[in-house]
């Protein structure tokens, strides 16, 4: 089960970025200057805690259940596609919240 | 500082990021609150199966031990600081730029307003 953890990811994003997209229209995709700005700092700050908390033995992770790459700082890849998983999916069911609403963000 | 006390720090420097730092206000939004109970959902699930089956473990003195959906309790607490630092980024970087005055962009008089990464 070396795959459970990136497949989790996959079935994540692709779960909410096609429906998402392409019924709704929520447009992230195409607005990818703005969601790469917006992941920079995110991601930063969340592999900067990650590093920290697996120095200091916070947590660990399962060699068995995730692919094997790992990163500096003994960082698995799956926890950096993690942090750029969650945030995407975030700003799809906000652009998806909005449509479906019609409320504002204050971005009008 | 446990993974306990780091968790209440980030959810403190998330607050002063929407409020203060880039006051895009989100906090105040229904549209926020709405996407994070939708958020949230998922994330017990998906957090359950990775804590559930051991994927990933925690050492217990930087804990709580309270746990929901058999994650820790703290988890939550990372969780809404990602997501909610996430959409404040967005929300910021999707507003229109503004003049010097302080009004929008594109009403006033002036030189061209900066573009949006858009």
């Amino acid at each position: 089960m070396r795959l459970i953890y990136l497949g989790l990811l996959a079935v994540c994003l692709l779960g909410t970025a096609l429906p998402l997209e392409l019924v709704l229209h929520t447009r992230v995709f195409t607005r990818w200057r703005r969601l790469v700005l917006s992941l920079l700092p995110v991601v930063a700050v969340f592999t900067a805690w990650d590093w920290w908390a697996i120095a200091r033995g916070q947590w660990h992770y399962d060699p068995h259940q995730t692919i094997g790459l790992v990163l500096p700082g003994r960082l698995p890849i799956e926890e950096l596609l993690f942090f750029i998983v969650v945030p995407t999916c975030s700003i799809l069911a906000f652009e998806a919240v909005r449509a479906v609403r019609g409320w504002t963000a204050g971005d009008e | 500082m446990t993974y306990t006390e780091a968790a209440l720090v980030a959810v403190g420097a998330t607050v002063a990021l929407d409020l203060v730092v880039l006051r895009t206000r989100l906090l105040r939004r229904r549209l926020f609150w709405t996407t994070y109970a939708i958020v949230v959902f998922f994330q017990l699930v998906v957090n359950g199966v990775l804590t559930g089956r051991d994927v990933v473990t925690y050492d217990a003195a930087s804990i709580t031990g309270l746990r929901v959906a058999f994650a820790p309790v703290e988890d939550l607490l990372f969780g809404f600081a990602l997501v909610t630092q996430t959409l404040c980024w967005w929300v910021w970087w999707g507003r229109p730029a503004r003049t010097p005055s302080g009004g929008r962009a594109g009403r006033a008089a002036g030189p061209a307003p900066r573009r949006g990464p858009e």
